[in-house]
This record gives C-alpha cells, sequence and structure tokens, in this order.
C-alpha cells in the first residue's frame, strides 16, 4: 500500500475523529455540567443538518445553511432543556435514559412526517469542492480538509472559552459542585440553558457538515451518538480534553482499520475470506478498543475516578 | 488492658495538597471503647474509611487481628469480623427492619448464592436476626418498612445488623448524631453492653457521651493524632485544649 | 388500590384468556399479537432481574435478544438446508428441534452476558450504560457486516421449528407455548427474588455498601443477576426468531434494547409482572395507534415521556401499592 493512500486514509481518520469530537463536546460537557445523559443528542445533530438542507436549497448559500444549522440546533435545544430536560437533572439515570429515548422516537417519527423517508442533499460549495495539493504531491478533498480545519478551530475555541473566561469559569464551578455554583450567586438555571444549546450548536454543526458528505436522512444521527458516546467513555465523561483525545483514537482507529485490516489478513488467508474476516472485526475494532481502555481504567483516560 | 484487636500502623492518605492522614498510628484493645475526636475535616471520615477498606492508604498499614487487611475489601474485612455503623445510615431503606437484619445474618452464614429457598422463612437466619432486633429493642418494628423509621430508631437498626455479624471489633461513626438526649441515654447504654463482645472504635462529637463511655481517647488534628490518653488526660492535656476543645467553648 | 397479586393473577389470565377467545372466534391475527406480547414480556421479564431488581441499567439487552434470534436462525437454517454448521474439529449439525435450540440460546446468551458483565459490571452509573450500549451496537455491526447468515438483509427461516407431541404451525399452540415458557421463568423469577440472593440483591441496590459491610460482594451478585438475565432474554429472542421465522440485525440495535427497556417502564419496575403488563400496552399501542397513523412513535415517545415524568411506577405502580417483596 502506497504512502500516499496511507496519508489520505489518516486525514480521513483525522476528519471523522474531528466530527465525533463536535458531538462529544456537547455530551460531556452537558453530562459533566448538569448530569444528565441526553440520548437526544443525535436528534440536534439530525436537525441541524435538515436545517442546513432546507436553507441551503431556499437560498443557494452554504455559509448560511452552515448558520442555521447551529442557530436552529441552539434554539431547538434551549426550548428542549427548558421545557423538559431541566426536570430531568434531579432524576436518576434510567430516568434520563428514557425520557431522552422517547424524545428520539418523538424527533424522528416528527423529522420523517415534515420531511419525508427519502434523503435529502447538502452540495459541497463551489469554494470548497475539489482537491488541494499537500505537500509531497497528495491529492486531498478541500472540504474534508475544511472540516479538519472547522474542528480543530472549535476545539482551541472550547479550550479558551473554559480556562480563560468567566463563562468558563462558571461551567467548571458547575462541574465541580452544583451547590457550589448557587452560593457565587449565579443563576444556574440560565447557565444550564446556555450550556445546552451550546452543546446542541455544536451537535447541529456536525450533522450539517457532515451532511454535504453523506446524506441527510432521518436517523442519521443515532450511529453518530453512539459513536460520541465510546469517545467520551473512552476520554473519561465530563472531559473535554479526554473528548478530544477518545475523538481522534476513534476515528483514526475505526479509519485505518478498515484499510489495514484486510491488507493485514490477505498476508495469510485466500482474498475473500480476508475481506469478509477483515470487516467484521473492522467493524468491532473501536469497541474492542474501548474494552480495553475500561480494563485497564475504568473511567475513562481522563476521568475523575469516583470516590 | 486487653490485647490488641485492631492496630493502624502510620498511615498516610493524601487528596492533592490535603494531607488527610498524616502518619496517623492508633489500636484498639479487647473490652475497650476507644473514642476517636476531633473538629471537623480533621480527618475522621478518611480515616474510617481506610479501616474499613472503602479507601486504601497511600502507606503504612492496618493490622486487624494480627493480620494485614491494608490491601482487602470491604467485603472481605466484614466477614474477619469488622463490624460498622455509618455516620449517615446504610440501609436497604425499601425493605423491611427485619429484612435489614436477616441480610446481615445471611452476610455472616455466607451461602449467598441460593436461588429458590425463601430467606425469609429460614428459622436460623430469623432467630439471629430477632434476637439482635431484641437486644436493640427494635423488635416490636420487625416489619414496618426502614424508611419509616425515626432517625434514632434508624441508628438502632444500624447497631442490629452490625451485630449479627458476631463481630470482633466495632467501627461506629458518630451513631449518635442527630439524636435526642433520650435516644443517646439509650444508645450510651447499649454501647456501654456491646463493648464486652466486642471493643468499639468510636468516632462521635457528643463530648458528653465521649467522657461517659471511653476508656481511651485519641484527638485528632489535621491528620495528626495530638494526643491518646484516658479521659482525665485527655481533659487536662493543654494541647488538645488548645486544638479542639478551646474552640468548642468558643462557639 | 389493587393487591398487587390479585392484579398479577388478572395480567396472567387476560394473557391466557384473550388469544382463546381469538382461538374460538378464528382471529388467528390476534393470537399472533399476543403470542408477540407473551415473547416480548418475557425479554422483559429478563431485562427486569438486573434493571429493576439489581438496579443495572442496561441499555444493551439486544445484545442477548439478539445471539437468541441468530441461535435459532443458525441451527436452523444449517438443518434446513441439511449442511453442517463445522465438520472440524468435530462436526456440529443444525436442528430444528425448539428445546435444543432454546438450551443452545440460553447458553450462549448467558456465557456472553457473563463476558459483559465482567467488564462494564467494572463501572457504575452512567459509564455502565454507555459500555452495555456500546456492546450491543458492536454485535450490531457485526452482524450487518458477517455475510454468512444474511449480513444487513437478514435471514428467513421456512418452516417453524418443531416441538415433541405439537403443531408448532398452529398459532394457538404456539402461543401456548410461548406461553408455558413465561410463566415458568416468572415462577423462577418470583423464587428469586425471595431467596438470599433476592434479598442480597436488592439490598445491593439501594445501598451497596450496606451490603458490602455485611461481607457481601456487590460485584457477584450483580454478574450473576446479569447473566440470568441476559440467558432470559436470549430464549426471548429464540422465541422471537420462530414467530416471525425471520432473523436480522435489527434484533441487535439499540432501539431493540430502549424497547425492553420501555416494556418495564410501562409496566412497572422491579415488578414481577411488570414487563408482561408493558409489553401488552406496548402491543396494543403499536396494533391501535400502528393502525391511525403511519407516524405512531411519535404517540409512543409522548406517552413514554409523560409516564417517565409523571407515573413513575407504570401501571403496576400506580394501580397497586408496593407489596412487601418477601415474607
Amino acid at each position: 500500500m502506497s504512502t500516499i493512500l496511507l496519508i489520505e486514509q489518516f486525514l480521513n481518520g483525522i476528519q471523522f475523529g474531528v466530527m465525533l469530537f463536535l458531538m462529544a463536546a456537547g455530551l460531556t460537557l452537558i453530562f459533566g455540567v448538569m448530569g444528565l445523559i441526553n440520548l437526544a443528542h443525535g436528534s440536534l445533530y439530525m436537525i441541524g443538518a435538515f436545517a442546513a438542507a432546507t436553507v441551503a436549497s431556499l437560498t443557494g448559500s452554504f455559509l448560511l445553511a452552515i448558520i442555521a444549522s447551529v442557530v436552529a440546533a441552539a434554539v431547538f435545544g434551549a426550548i428542549v432543556e427548558f421545557s423538559i430536560l431541566r426536570r430531568l437533572y434531579d432524576r436518576d439515570h434510567l430516568d434520563q435514559v428514557l425520557a431522552t429515548f422517547a424524545l428520539i422516537l418523538i424527533f424522528s417519527e416528527g423529522t420523517r412526517w415534515l420531511f419525508g423517508s427519502f434523503p435529502l442533499y447538502l452540495d459541497v460549495p463551489e469554494a470548497l469542492s475539489g482537491t488541494v495539493v499537500l505537500l509531497g504531491d497528495i491529492q486531498y478533498s478541500r472540504y474534508r480538509l475544511a472540516i479538519i480545519f472547522i474542528g480543530l478551530l472549535v476545539a482551541v475555541g472550547l479550550y479558551l472559552l473554559i480556562s480563560k473566561t468567566r463563562v468558563g469559569m462558571r461551567i467548571r464551578a458547575g462541574e465541580n459542585d452544583r451547590e457550589m455554583i448557587g452560593a457565587l450567586g449565579i443563576d444556574i438555571s440560565k447557565l444550564y440553558t446556555w450550556v445546552f444549546a451550546l452543546g446542541a450548536g455544536l451537535a447541529g454543526l456536525a450533522g450539517a457538515l457532515v451532511g454535504a458528505i453523506q446524506s441527510v436522512q432521518v436517523g442519521m444521527g443515532e450511529p453518530v451518538l453512539i459513536l460520541a458516546f465510546v469517545v467520551i467513555v473512552i476520554g473519561g465523561i465530563g472531559s473535554i480534553k479526554g473528548a478530544f483525545i477518545g475523538s481522534l483514537l476513534v476515528g483514526l482507529t475505526d479509519t485505518l482499520g478498515r484499510v489495514l485490516l484486510p491488507i493485514a489478513f490477505s498476508t495469510f488467508m485466500e482474498s475473500s475470506a480476508a475481506t469478509s474476516v477483515a470487516s467484521s472485526l473492522s467493524s468491532m475494532l473501536i469497541y474492542l478498543l474501548m474494552a480495553g481502555v475500561l480494563l485497564l481504567k475504568p473511567s475513562g483516560l481522563f476521568g475523575r475516578a469516583p470516590s | 488492658m486487653g490485647n490488641v484487636i485492631l492496630d493502624v500502623r502510620n498511615i498516610h492518605k493524601q487528596f492533592g495538597a490535603l494531607k488527610a492522614s498524616d502518619g496517623i498510628s492508633l489500636d484498639l484493645r479487647q473490652g475497650e471503647i476507644h473514642a476517636l475526636i476531633g473538629p471537623n475535616g480533621a480527618g475522621k471520615s478518611t480515616l474510617i474509611a481506610q479501616i474499613a477498606g472503602r479507601l486504601k492508604p497511600d502507606s503504612g498499614c492496618v493490622h486487624f487481628l494480627d493480620q494485614d487487611i491494608s490491601l482487602k475489601s470491604t467485603a472481605q474485612r466484614a466477614n474477619l469480623g469488622l463490624g460498622r455503623t455509618f455516620q449517615v445510615s446504610a440501609l436497604a431503606m425499601e425493605n423491611t427492619v427485619l429484612e435489614n437484619v436477616v441480610l446481615g445474618a445471611l452476610g455472616k452464614r455466607g451461602k449467598v448464592f441460593s436461588f429458590f429457598k425463601s430467606v425469609m422463612h429460614d428459622k436460623n437466619l430469623l432467630s439471629q436476626a430477632r434476637a439482635t432486633l431484641e437486644r436493640v429493642q427494635l423488635i416490636d418494628d420487625s416489619n414496618r418498612i426502614t424508611a419509616e423509621l425515626s432517625h434514632g430508631q434508624r441508628r438502632q437498626l444500624e447497631v442490629a445488623v452490625a451485630l449479627t455479624l458476631a463481630p470482633k471489633a466495632f467501627l461506629m461513626d458518630e451513631p449518635m448524631a442527630g439524636m435526642g438526649a433520650e435516644g443517646s441515654k439509650k444508645l450510651t447504654k447499649l454501647l456501654r453492653q456491646l463493648k464486652q463482645d466486642a471493643p468499639i472504635l468510636l468516632v462521635e462529637h457528643d463530648m458528653d457521651a465521649v467522657f461517659a463511655l471511653a476508656d481511651r481517647i485519641s484527638v485528632l488534628v489535621y491528620g495528626k493524632i495530638i494526643a491518646t490518653g484516658s479521659v482525665d488526660e485527655i481533659r487536662s492535656n493543654p494541647d488538645v485544649r488548645k486544638a479542639y476543645l478551646g474552640d468548642e467553648e468558643a462557639t | 388500590m389493587i393487591n398487587e397479586r390479585v392484579l398479577n393473577t388478572l395480567i396472567a389470565l387476560l394473557l391466557l384468556v384473550v388469544p382463546l377467545f381469538a382461538w374460538q372466534l378464528d382471529e388467528p391475527f390476534i393470537i399472533t399479537l399476543a403470542t408477540k406480547a407473551a415473547i416480548l414480556a418475557l425479554a422483559g421479564v429478563g431485562l427486569n432481574l438486573a434493571l429493576g431488581y439489581g438496579g443495572l441499567v442496561s441499555f444493551g439487552h439486544a445484545t442477548f435478544f439478539g445471539l437468541g434470534g441468530y441461535t435459532m436462525g443458525i441451527l436452523a437454517s444449517h438443518a434446513q438446508s441439511f449442511t453442517p454448521i463445522m465438520e472440524s474439529p468435530f462436526l456440529i449439525d443444525g436442528t430444528k428441534s425448539m428445546p435444543i435450540i432454546w438450551l443452545v440460546a440460553i447458553v450462549i446468551s448467558a456465557f456472553v452476558a457473563f463476558i459483559i458483565g465482567l467488564l462494564s459490571l467494572r463501572t457504575t452509573g452512567v459509564y455502565f450504560i454507555m459500555v452495555t450500549l456500546a456492546f450491543g451496537q458492536m454485535l450490531y455491526y457485526f452482524s450487518i457486516s458477517w455475510p454468512a447468515y444474511g449480513g444487513e438483509d437478514g435471514l428467513s427461516i421456512y418452516v417453524r421449528n418443531e416441538f415433541p407431541g405439537l403443531n408448532t404451525l398452529d398459532p394457538i399452540q404456539f402461543f401456548g407455548i410461548c406461553y408455558v415458557l413465561l410463566m415458568v421463568v416468572i415462577f423462577f423469577m418470583s423464587k428469586l427474588n425471595s431467596s438470599s440472593f433476592g434479598l442480597a440483591l436488592n439490598s445491593a441496590r439501594q445501598n451497596s455498601e450496606r451490603v458490602q459491610t455485611v461481607g457481601i460482594s456487590p460485584f457477584r451478585l450483580q454478574l450473576v443477576a446479569f447473566t440470568i438475565s441476559g440467558a432470559v432474554t436470549g430464549l426471548a429472542g429464540a422465541l422471537f426468531a420462530d414467530l416471525n421465522r425471520f432473523i436480522s440485525p435489527t434484533m441487535f440495535s439499540w432501539h431493540t434494547s430502549g424497547e425492553i427497556m420501555v416494556f418495564i417502564i410501562l409496566g412497572g419496575a422491579a415488578r414481577l409482572y411488570g414487563p408482561v403488563a408493558g409489553a401488552a400496552i406496548f402491543i396494543l399501542l403499536e396494533h391501535v395507534l400502528g393502525g391511525l397513523s403511519e407516524f405512531w412513535h411519535i404517540f409512543l415517545g409522548a406517552i413514554l415521556l409523560l409516564v417517565v415524568l409523571f407515573a413513575k411506577g407504570g401501571l403496576i405502580g400506580s394501580v397497586s401499592k408496593k407489596a412487601a417483596s418477601h415474607g
């Protein structure tokens, strides 16, 4: 296998990873601050993608579509947080899981009812289509490179937000002690709504960005949601840094596994058998990675051990 | 004084910059009540957690009946005969009083993995459970749901569950906390009887109870034991008065 | 308030009487619905041991449901095509015999539940939920990418498997098999719940430290509960595959895990008949609402949300006070 192809797949893995990070960051933030396990996070991803596809087809502007995805998911998230989810913060995890599972049913079927079962398409804008030449004659998709860039930008932005700003200080206080933050005189319910909207906006952004590579359809958020869970189990729940490292690990493991395993197996197996064994195994690779991390560190790479 | 039953040797435990246990040594001997006192944040709960097995010390060890138990789990320590009660009642609140005590008797007997015989019809377990409920005067409340019990009754129930284990030593974390005068008196009387069965390491805030009950007292301040001695010795120790009793009078 | 035992008897009788009437009126579709309810109830009864009694919020019980289904599919498809499953190191043939299929489904599900439990019980709380979900997904993707038994498209088994002395193709006879199995398992669960193991497991759910302090390891209790729980749900999966004469990766999907949880919540968690009531309500809703609108899941979601927010305890919890679990 050529080095060029390998580098291309490596970049694909990074691109997949930063996209997972946009999902996982919101999930882990919401869990860290409010203690909520939100299965409906995948629905926000879907809502972002649908908003982007709709706006793009109305206006023809990709930039407006992206803005619409963030705004729609954030506003929608804030409304759901305000009307339903805040009743669940003090409930046990079982109630949270079931209530947000119920929300998935409602959102998915609601979207199907509004938009139908056929996928929508979101086109990559002119300016980002085609390929760029990277050092050493590597041709790589300009759009995917842009996703990597946006993802890294968001990661840096989140890092600055949480470590350098007043809002970030409040978020960190909320993670450590929910009563303390009340004692600091911070309007906690407002903070919760903002944190939720932030997480939702990131999910919406991820949905729109991916929507241009894949198709926009009902149920698109669910596989990503579960991968994002794997990411935060690996990285440690509540840790943004863990979410970032975990996302890249999962993105690279999955992408490279799918490419390298068939080659590895074909060295000692007959080729059709190698393909089928390798494809089965590579689909399980990230879960095996998760199991391995759990064996060594039950609370994830950067998670706080329960006292 | 009797044989050493429980021996804590030079244990250290640190959380970040906080030295919660800074080289603590103390022992518990047959027939005594050894009280551990100290201001809030002195590290009493951390010490108890390391003796009971919920936390592992960074260094140092805990010996129980001449055996190093530092690496054993909470359940293993209980099986060796360490009975404990909690500061905040740790009971199966949805279960009846009797069920809670039967659980204790079951833990003592073993054979938990029996799937078909009704546990609440097991004569041996029931008679042991009832005997301990008699002893703490809760027998009339056997069939009540634990959540309905008063605070003081929950404390008595905790003691009853610990009793079913026929422990070789008791570890009691603030058993008097939140009890009225009447309840404290009753419990004081019970503890005095219990120390005949097994010695008690008693963490307690209620000074009247401590001075009335304890054979020895250790004073823990900022993770260190600053004094150990009889009631009179502790009362007259100037360091203790300064570090602890002085504070108490001031508040 | 109705006594829980009376209510349980009513639920059990209702599930028996409805298909019997349908049989008399020659309405096989209703018998099939009742059979489906009984099988899904069995899956829920399995999960209830872990989730209701053990407090282990497993979001991956589709794993065992799917394993049971694929056990049936693999054994029956080889019997159907007269090809052995493997020849070396020793010969394993397929089979069309239900009791053998059930046994294999139970053993395989129990084994996998033991392994998954061993790993995931190292974690607690929200980690446990996510880890069980992730292991479920792992098998889901495996079943999709493994071409031998239909891959993504699933696999049809043309003739229902056999049970000695019965005609399993007759809906009422197959219902009878499923109903009897459900009742046997519920009887076993009621015994289990009042045993030493049940007392310790229930106490560990309420207060793990309490159980440790009397010298019992919660981990071992929970591992055993999770294993039995997986085995029962696996048995239900084998029956479900036989009902549909079809298996597909959907059996492994996380929606299936979610639905098994929903049965328990609609009916009442940690109630012996909670999953039975819940599965019956679910089938009823699916049939009635599904007839009204293609988008019936919106209504199901709304009902579920209302139950979680306002009616904790589900149907049985709402009409019957919690009975003492022992005595």
